[in-house]
């Protein structure tokens, strides 16, 4: 577990580093070199990954399907770095501090892929969620920006309640942190269980259904996805929100599947909800990024199928899904942050004066409404499959996908913006070449994945 | 030589973009030309050998092969058809060409290339791949070529056969997780899904049929069709009618009537009386319809309808009579839909009340309308004639109580579209002088040429078609 120790370690040096580089490229330099640090850190590791290895007194486990899972999510990372680090660095005066704080939450990623224990996955949530406060007020001077940080520490600190309620019920009920020992995982059957440790797993579902935000504990998401500088939405609504439904799925999976009838209607329900609410809100927005907001809502309500199925396809699923909707939710983000006008007319036009630009986003569009030759069609059929092999609620499935037959409307209507309607885009700053080169890297990869879904497990 | 047909296309398309407007048009003319000829080769080569097969593994963990393969002479009819609409339309409108030719010409052979993928494979994830990938670049050629309301309209089109699709998935991947060993391939759905309890195959046939419905369209879920019609550039509209809309026919063949053919069976009367329903709403419809391009898309839902019922009669020479049909529909329709082309790029109106007396002054285009008409309401001696006759035939001799009705109806809507065809014929090429209406021009006289030599050649000689289909009637249906 290296990656965990070198990303805190690099979060420290970022901020002194601060103190000694006068000038902002050179911050932005080193954050991107020590992104690829990390991201070495994270090869290594699962180059090194064997059978049963444990560490911090069996508080953290790693095994291949982790180690991947950091590899996958450090390299999303690195190029959410590279595309954003000029805007990053612009936010405010310290540039520097904004890169600590994204490093300190890929700690917090790693701890989370990890964990074994009840404890390191509260420290682990924590660990990310806290730099999300002031990511989220960092642009100091916008009231918006300060409403989504108060707004999203006092409902954080309010789920974190929940969550730390729930471990302790888990605790009372089983006498066990540990939900790999016999202790905690041999409670969860038909025949051992009670009412404390049923409150337990439902309290669980309800503070991590708020991190993720699945409808109703959704309220938050919206508004702090709006109000933060949108440098740093795209982090929080992609690679964020993937890690804590690893974490998610993680302890639902391993412990709680013997008693799955005891939770997973809740789980349908709040899909149905997630999706409906998500999608039919999104369709109404005027404001691209707040359409995003909710977009991400109901691309967290597909995510939630990969808790709601016990099986190994929602494993795949949740490593395609969170690498497609990362790669492509970066992409869209690119175009945004570079217009002044964040409604749908601000694209008006948009293939005209940038074809790149435009081409890049309409295929992470593409992806994100689920379009084959995508990754993101391959996401969301491995959700779907996973829940048909489950073999419960089927009609989930037609649901889903008529919900998601909704979304294209929303997405679409950004891609009619820039090709079908006249217009002259104003632009925050010009995209130079580095940066289109990256954006068409990042959308060859999001094909890729769309021909050979394979290429991430 | 399977996968030319889709790389050729897919290539040149994607090299087309980046192409100045004039080579492009030239690249793509001829990218289309030697796609026909293999197209055409391939043809040769299946009456000589049989089928042809290429099987490679795609996603080994989920046991989806890339495999295309050509094993009926539905196919094969399909492929040429595909192969045959996209030179003549290049040639046809080649003297004006459209606004940034380039990216026309692109998406048109990318729309080839998914149209060859959707009647070559043999694999359910790889056919609903090229089933949508179809739809991407004619949703922009939609988008970008057309009349005023385009976008709405297309957007709409859009919606409605992705939400097709999409229930279309949900279906297979049902299927799929039945299949014994895991896979996509054709058999082994044929295999899984006769396994499954008929209560089951009952809502998957519903599934999969809204997604072939829409793609049609089949009564009630036709509504995006005659607007769409309407909006698209006429270039456009050629690919949809003649050849997008077989898709829906030629998934109802390949995929579900093998699949589940208990459920069909079941539903079937449901589906014949959708269909002749659309037949007599869209022929009475067509009547009344101002505006040409509207008349001949609710003509073609008539003849769709026709088709889907001559289907579902499960008589095995009805959809022998389908099979050919699909081909001739789609000469016919190109025919029409070219010659409003030339109607529209001389006179800039889809009014049928402001033509008029166009036979004074261009004969030829008159005797190219008459004809292509005359086939279109299939009369003896045009390609049109075998067809249909085979398909009422299939109709009347259905193992289902209302048959008497449906024939008459059905029989009806082709009194109907005589009256809507004389019509036309009549509003355009007679009456009152009101333009001076040029003749064919050179390119567009060697098209039309070539589809009335079709016409009345496979009018001749319908037994080209027939036994091509015949041939593996078996293979395609058991």
């Amino acid at each position: 577990m290296n990656a965990i120790i070198i990303a805190a370690l690099s979060g420290v040096v970022m901020m002194l580093a601060g103190l000694v580089l006068r000038k902002s490229i050179m911050v932005q330099n080193l954050a991107v070199i020590i992104a690829a640090l990390i991201f070495g850190a994270t090869v290594y590791d699962f180059q090194t990954t064997g059978e049963g290895q444990t560490m911090f007194y069996n508080m953290i486990a790693k095994n291949e399907m982790s180690s991947w899972f950091n590899v996958l999510l450090t390299a999303c990372s690195f190029i959410y770095l590279l595309i954003f680090k000029k805007e990053i660095a612009s936010v405010g005066k310290n540039d520097a501090e904004y890169f600590a704080l994204i490093f300190f939450i890929l700690c917090g990623v790693f701890i989370l892929s990890g964990y074994t224990n009840l404890l390191m996955l509260f420290l682990g949530i924590e660990i990310i969620t806290i730099p999300q406060y002031i990511l989220a007020g960092s642009d100091k001077n916008n009231t918006k920006s300060n409403e989504a940080s108060l707004k999203y520490f006092l409902m954080g600190a309010f789920s974190t309640g929940l969550l730390l309620m729930g471990i302790t019920l888990l605790y009372g009920a089983t006498g066990s942190f540990d939900i790999q020992s016999e202790a905690f995982a041999g409670h969860f059957s038909a025949e051992h269980m009670n009412s404390l440790a049923l409150a337990g797993i439902i309290l669980m579902v309800i503070a991590l259904g708020f991190k993720v935000s699945a409808a109703p504990m959704h309220f938050w998401t919206p508004d702090v996805y709006d109000g933060t500088p949108t440098a740093f939405t795209p982090f929080m609504a992609t690679i964020v929100k993937v890690s804590v439904f690893y974490a998610f799925i993680k302890l639902f999976h391993s412990s709680f599947t013997q008693v799955g009838s005891m939770w997973q209607l809740t789980i349908a329900i709040m899909i149905v909800l997630t999706l409906l609410i998500g999608n039919i809100t999104a369709v109404y927005q005027q404001s691209v990024k707040r359409m995003l907001a909710y977009s991400s809502i109901a691309q967290a309500g597909f995510m939630l199928f990969a808790v709601f199925s016990t099986n190994a396809t929602s494993w795949k699923g949740i490593l395609l899904y969170g690498v497609s909707y990362t790669l492509a939710s970066l992409g869209v983000f690119a175009a945004l942050i570079k217009l002044k006008d964040y409604t749908y007319d601000g694209f008006n036009g948009l293939a005209k004066k940038h074809p790149i630009l435009a081409f890049t986003t309409t295929v992470s569009l593409l992806s994100l409404s689920g379009i084959p030759l995508t990754g993101g069609f391959f996401a969301k059929y491995f959700m779907l499959l996973a829940t048909v092999e489950q073999g419960k609620f089927l009609g989930l499935v037609v649901f889903a996908v008529l919900m998601a037959a909704i979304s294209v409307y929303y997405y679409f209507k950004v891609i009619m913006s820039m090709y079908f309607k006249e217009g002259e885009p104003e632009m925050h700053t010009e995209p130079d070449a580095l940066e289109l080169g990256i954006l068409l890297l990042n959308a060859a990869v999001i094909i890729a994945l769309g021909v050979l879904p394979q290429l991430v497990f | 030589m399977l996968i030319l047909l889709i790389l050729i296309p897919l290539c040149l398309g994607i090299l087309t973009f980046f192409l100045p407007e004039k080579i492009a048009s030239i690249i793509a003319l001829a990218g289309n030309c030697i796609t026909l000829v293999v197209a055409g080769l391939l043809y040769s080569a299946y009456s000589h050998e049989g089928s042809y097969v290429l099987n490679q593994p795609w996603i080994p963990t989920l046991g989806a092969s890339f495999h295309l393969e050509v094993s009926s002479g539905l196919q094969i009819l399909m492929l040429i058809l595909t192969a045959l609409t996209f030179p003549l339309i290049a040639l046809v409108s080649w003297s004006k060409q459209p606004d940034q030719s380039n990216r026309f010409h692109a998406l048109m052979l990318l729309t080839q290339a998914g149209l060859m993928g959707v009647f070559l494979a043999k694999d359910a994830l790889l056919f609903y791949m090229f089933w949508e990938l179809a739809l991407i670049p004619v949703y922009f050629l939609c988008s970008m070529y057309g009349g005023e309301r385009r976008i709405s309209v297309t957007f709409k089109f859009f919606v409605y056969t992705f939400a097709g699709s999409l229930l279309l998935l949900s279906a297979i991947l049902y299927i799929y997780v039945h299949t014994p060993v895991r896979s996509f391939a054709l058999n082994d759905f044929v295999a899984a899904g006769r396994s499954l309890p008929l209560a089951q195959q009952k809502v998957l046939f519903w599934l999969m049929f809204t997604a072939f419905a829409i793609k049609m369209p089949v009564f009630p879920f036709h509504t995006w069709q005659p607007d769409t019609y309407e909006q698209t550039n006429t270039r456009v509209t050629v690919v949809l009618s003649a050849v997008m809309v077989k898709m829906g026919l030629f998934a109802v063949i390949q995929w579900l009537m093998p699949v589940l053919p208990e459920a069909c069976d079941y539903w079937k009367n449901v589906v014949m009386i959708l269909s002749v329903t659309g037949i007599v709403y869209a022929s009475m419809l067509a009547m009344v319809q101002t505006n040409i391009k509207r008349l001949i898309a609710y003509s073609s839902i008539a003849h769709i309808g026709l088709m889907c019922a001559a289907l579902f009669s499960q008589q095995n020479l009805g959809q022998q009579g389908v099979a050919i049909q699909m081909f001739n529909h789609g000469i016919n329709i190109m025919g029409l839909w070219f010659l409003v082309y030339m109607v529209e790029s001389r006179l800039n109106t889809q009014k049928l009340n402001e033509m008029g007396g166009v036979a004074k002054t261009a004969p030829w285009f008159t005797i190219f309308l008459v004809l292509v008409s005359l086939a279109n309401i299939a009369l003896p001696l045009t390609n049109g004639f075998v067809g249909e006759f085979v398909m009422f035939n299939g109709l009347f001799n259905a193992q289902t109580p209302y048959r008497f009705g449906l024939t008459i109806f059905a029989g009806l809507g082709v009194i109907l579209s005589a009256v809507y065809t004389l019509t036309m014929i009549q509003k355009v090429a007679y009456g009152e002088q009101k333009f001076d209406f040029k003749d064919l021009n050179m390119q567009e006289f060697i098209v039309m040429g070539l589809l009335a030599a079709l016409i009345l050649w496979l009018g001749f000689n319908p037994s080209i078609l027939m036994d091509l289909v015949s041939l593996n009637q078996h293979a395609f249906l058991k």
